[in-house]
């Protein structure tokens, strides 16, 4: 605790590149634990893609040989054991190979990339979205215990935690049709559904973006908005603010310098939380607004047993959401020079 | 000191007591406390409180609105027996849809524990004894669906699916989160190393794309209540990793304290010190925990069937009847299938409320609700 | 000594000072009717138990008492020599004069060193802010100064320290950060609010002497908040003994310690435990004060030597007062 002897800048850098290290190290672990889970998961459903191919075909009237259907279980890898068969998956999914959809009769390679962004928009400018709401909220509520205005900011935060988000989606729709005679949903007008990108092209999905972000960012603010509260509540009277106060900092500075500053910290390493459930409200709200992002096809990936395109999804949104939490650690270690030495 | 306690009254009351002065301060817990007793109430005994049954069926009124509750008729004159007007149904020529009005001709009184329709209460005995109905013409409060079903009913119906799965699931996550929370801060070492890897990893997983795959993997053919069960243990899987947390760290620095040291000093077993003496001290905190965590399993439950890969019909829960709600021209024409929604969203806030209210209570530093 | 002439010697006045609390069963006085005066260039110590209100005197003379608490009536005259004087009771929270007060004019140094730093900025940051606040100097030059302040506190190798954290440093090294930060502006009157309470025995008396050594090389008035008796001994000149939010004996260090007028503060001497003969029990304040009344606020009294004691009318007489 005393006296620690580092070099005051490169000490910083080097104990910031060592955090690091060690953070991305401990994601293999992590990563590998999940890629099991999914396995598991999706091999879960009674019979697997050769099941129920034979069972669309035999519906078509299509005879089936034996023969071919060892074919078929050979071609994929059906006829080896549980955990080659894990392997071989993993070992493709690194590689960059995640198998065929026969739902879309395409690569999943080429179905996922263009979905997974989309996803990842929406639930980046859900969390931005989240953040620019519920940190002056939080700050006021907390400045202001116990006004009117805090009363108010409560209660509404408290109705947005307590609706779900594919209820907040239908709202938006009811109100959008009500209201503003518009029809919400997709991210496309239909003119510039099929066209290739252009400044207009952006526009337009710039007016359709703020609707999800919106919905799926407002479950998230009040929970946000309550931490940041609670946070700053704790801080707001600590004897390092009486001392800023007393050196004669004025009022806005010092609220933003000293106890927002610190109470942002813990706040930061909810991000990491946040993320499954900006993810996981993405996935609702874009089924129910029918977006093209990975919700959609998830589902209709998981009900027809795309085994490969179900499995390519979850492992991918999971690396999205765990390098999400990884980013947010960094962000904390960054900002709050206690976690980077310890 | 003897002036002291001559000048104020100082009465010794336990923590629980404490605990509920506490609670009782926080009038929006209390509220919600009263909601919730209400709303299960409600839901046990639906079948005595709804004027039908989730599948009967009123081909006069297929997609109708709310009624309204009237004392006065028509003619302006009070009747002391509130009633309903029927429906006069017209086809709008414009969007082929059903049109319903109120027909001042048709007046319904409304009968309280009148004779209606027959249904077997808890599967115990049969009666046909309801707490409202119509002795002629149909009541539908909450309006119908799309085939002609009474929505009040079905809502009530409803509650008792969603809410039992609430308590359930988290009955369960309660089980698992202390079971493997309290092993692995009680033990320690690798059990700890383990545990913790595993809460690390399932807490790092978006929760309702696996939910989905889960219940996906739901075999079609299980009985409804094998799928009811199946759901509740899925939602229980994700759910236990943050209460175990919580555990493992409370049981960690109880494990120093010296009234653990001297049981087991004293001889006693590990599970005996575990259960007779590291829990009862922060029972009260998993419980104020465990109260905010049904919310998220009425919401999971509410999202998966929502989605149609949940609970399935013919079952009733307030997810299966939002179903209906798909899209948005059912939003527009019929808002009121959407009231399923408010229950959620008033269940949902009371357990909130509840729960901080209890967490409040049970911390013996807290100062909320004082000032 | 007539009264006239100490008012003009004086950096501050406090008359009738009353601090309110808000709390669960209705309004509680923290502070009544305090009066006392700090004499320019000298070293004013406020002894007294927890709660007597001393913390709250001087969290009000800086007005930095929050709510629940807020001063309710009375005034405290500053009459700095750089500029004009005016009663810091008066200013509205957003006058400027109160921000040239706090950190510039005047400025504190706390009873906990172990948070009374910002955990996330460097200590240069944190002691070059009280110049950018106060100077319009540059960021360079405020730095510079801070490492002067640094060194002058006692802090070894400040070039590379300055840039270290506040959780780098121990209890009585972050002390004395938090001390250049409070003289960095060269302030008039320094109020210290128990700065050793929360330090190793060996660590405050290095504080106390460092306290003492500055005061007397920058020549400014310092009021010392303490409940230690042996720490007036060593640095007051004028004692004020408070007892549950009021004054109840002020004088010169020697009158107070030698020859207390005050039942109570016979029983605060009589508590130290050096004082006692080898063998005996310890006295209580109680046992000393017997059945003194202490609860009445009879007002202060000045007496012949120039003291101010606050006594019954018996008591007075006693002690000489006609």
């Amino acid at each position: 605790m005393l006296e620690i002897p580092l070099g005051s800048k490169s000490g910083i850098e080097s104990c910031m590149n060592s955090y690091i290290t060690r953070r991305l190290l401990g994601m293999v672990p992590t990563l590998i634990l999940i890629s099991m889970i999914i396995f598991v998961v999706i091999q879960l459903p009674p019979g697997d893609i050769v099941t129920s191919t034979l069972d669309r075909m035999q519906a078509q009237g299509v005879e089936v040989s034996a023969e071919q259907i060892q074919n078929l279980r050979a071609q994929y890898n059906l006829d080896q054991p549980m955990v080659l068969q894990y392997l071989s998956w993993i070992g493709n999914f690194v590689t960059g190979d995640m198998g065929y959809s026969y739902l879309f009769s395409r690569p999943v390679n080429e179905l996922v990339w263009e979905r997974l962004g989309y996803t990842l928009l929406i639930t980046v400018s859900a969390l931005l979205f989240t953040w620019a709401v519920a940190v002056p909220a939080g700050v006021y509520s907390a400045v202001r215990q116990y006004s009117v205005g805090d009363y108010v900011l409560t209660t509404v935060m408290l109705m947005g935690l307590a609706t779900p988000s594919f209820l907040l989606a239908l709202v938006a729709m009811y109100i959008g049709y009500e209201w503003f005679g518009i029809s919400i949903g997709g991210l496309f007008s239909p003119e510039y559904r099929d066209v290739p990108w252009s400044l207009a092209r952006v526009g337009d999905f710039l007016s359709h973006l703020w609707i999800p972000m919106v919905v799926v960012g407002l479950g998230g603010t009040a929970s946000t908005m309550r931490i940041l509260r609670a946070n700053l509540l704790d801080e707001l009277n600590k004897p390092y603010v009486v001392t800023a106060r007393a050196k004669g900092v004025k009022p806005i500075k010092l609220l933003i310098k000293y106890p927002l500053r610190i109470a942002i910290n813990p706040f930061i390493s909810t991000i990491g939380l946040l993320l499954p459930a900006l993810i996981s409200g993405e996935a609702i709200v874009s089924i129910v607004l029918g977006l093209p992002t990975t919700g959609p096809a998830l589902i209709e990936a998981l009900i027809n047993q795309d085994m490969y395109l179900a499995g390519s999804f979850l492992m991918l949104l999971s690396i999205l959401t765990v390098v999400g939490m990884l980013l947010s650690d960094l962000l904390l270690a960054w900002a709050d020079p206690r976690i980077r030495y310890e | 000191m003897s002036e002291l306690a001559a000048d104020f009254q100082v009465e010794a009351v336990s923590p629980r007591q404490l605990a509920w002065i506490r609670f009782k301060r926080h009038r929006l817990a209390m509220l919600s406390g009263g909601f919730l007793i209400f709303i299960y109430l409600m839901a046990a005994l639906c079948e005595f409180i709804t004027p039908y049954g989730t599948d009967t069926r009123n081909v006069q009124a297929i997609n109708a609105p709310p009624m309204s509750v009237h004392f006065f008729d028509k003619a302006g004159e009070f009747h002391l027996r509130p009633f309903v007007y029927g429906y006069d149904m017209h086809i709008n020529a414009d969007t082929w849809m059903r049109d319903y009005v109120e027909n001042p001709e048709k007046r319904y009184p409304i009968y309280f524990l009148a004779k209606g329709e027959r249904y077997e209460f808890w599967n115990l005995f049969y009666s046909d004894i309801h707490l409202f109905t119509t002795k002629e013409g149909y009541l539908h409060l909450f309006g119908t669906d799309q085939l002609g079903r009474d929505l009040f009913s079905r809502v009530f119906y409803g509650a008792r699916v969603s809410l039992s799965i609430g308590i359930l699931g988290v009955a369960l996550t309660l089980f698992l989160g202390v079971l493997l929370g309290g092993l692995a801060g009680y033990i320690g070492g690798l059990v700890d190393r383990v545990v913790q890897r595993v809460i690390e990893v399932l807490q790092s997983l978006p929760t309702l794309p696996l939910w989905m795959a889960l219940s996906a993997a739901l075999p079609v053919s299980w009985s409804s209540l094998g799928i009811y069960f199946g759901i509740t243990i899925i939602l229980s899987l994700f759910g236990w990793p943050a209460l175990a947390r919580q555990v493992r760290g409370k049981f960690l620095a109880l494990r120093e304290e010296d009234f653990v040291m001297s049981a087991r000093l004293l001889g006693a077993g590990r599970m005996r010190v575990i259960f007779k003496h590291m829990l009862p001290s922060f029972n009260s905190h998993i419980i104020a925990t465990a109260t905010l965590a049904v919310p998220g399993m009425i919401l999971g439950e509410t999202a998966l069937s929502f989605l149609g890969i949940g609970l399935r019909p013919p079952v009733v829960s307030w997810g299966v009847l939002m179903q209906q709600a798909q899209n948005y021209q059912v939003i527009v024409l019929t808002p009121w299938l959407l009231l399923p929604g408010l229950f959620v969203v008033l269940t949902v806030m009371a357990f909130n409320l509840l729960g901080d209210g209890l967490r409040d209570a049970v911390d013996p530093y807290s100062t909320a609700g004082q000032g | 000594m007539g009264e006239q002439k100490i008012a003009e010697d004086n950096v501050l006045a406090i008359r009738d000072l009353a601090v309110e609390f808000k709390t669960d069963i209705g309004m509680t006085y923290a502070v009544r009717d305090v009066s006392f005066s700090v004499p320019r260039g000298k070293v004013t110590a406020v002894v007294g138990e927890s709660g007597s209100g001393k913390s709250v005197t001087a969290n009000c003379i800086m007005r930095l008492i929050q709510p629940p608490g807020k001063i309710v009536s009375g005034s405290i005259d500053f009459s700095p020599t750089r500029t004009d004087g005016y009663d810091i009771v008066s200013l509205s929270n957003k006058d400027p004069r109160l921000f040239d007060l706090r950190g510039d004019l005047m400025s504190m140094v706390f009873q906990e060193p172990m948070t009374a730093l910002s955990p996330v900025y460097t200590v240069g940051n944190q002691v070059a802010e009280a110049i950018l606040c106060h100077r319009d100097v540059s960021e360079a030059e405020a730095w510079q100064e801070a490492v002067d302040m640094l060194t002058r506190v006692g802090i070894d190798d400040v070039s590379r320290r300055i840039h270290q954290y506040p959780f780098e440093f121990s209890g009585g090294m972050r002390q004395r950060v938090v001390i250049a930060m409070a003289l960095v502006c060269n302030p008039e009157l320094l109020i210290c609010d128990e700065p050793t309470t929360a330090l190793d025995v060996t660590i405050q008396a290095e504080i106390l002497t460092l306290i003492r050594d500055l005061q007397q090389e920058l020549k400014n008035s310092v009021l010392f908040i303490t409940h230690d008796l042996g720490v007036v001994a060593q640095l007051a000149d004028q004692v004020v003994v408070m007892y549950q939010g009021r004054v109840l004996e002020i004088g010169t260090v020697r009158q107070v310690l030698k020859d207390p007028l005050h039942p109570y503060t016979r029983g605060l001497l009589a508590a130290i435990p050096g004082l006692a003969q080898k063998g005996e029990r310890l006295e209580t304040i109680s046992s000393v004060v017997g059945d003194a009344d202490l609860e009445t606020p009879y007002p202060l009294t000045q007496m012949a030597d120039g003291r101010q004691v606050s006594l019954s009318p018996d008591l007075l007489r006693e002690a000489g007062h006609e």
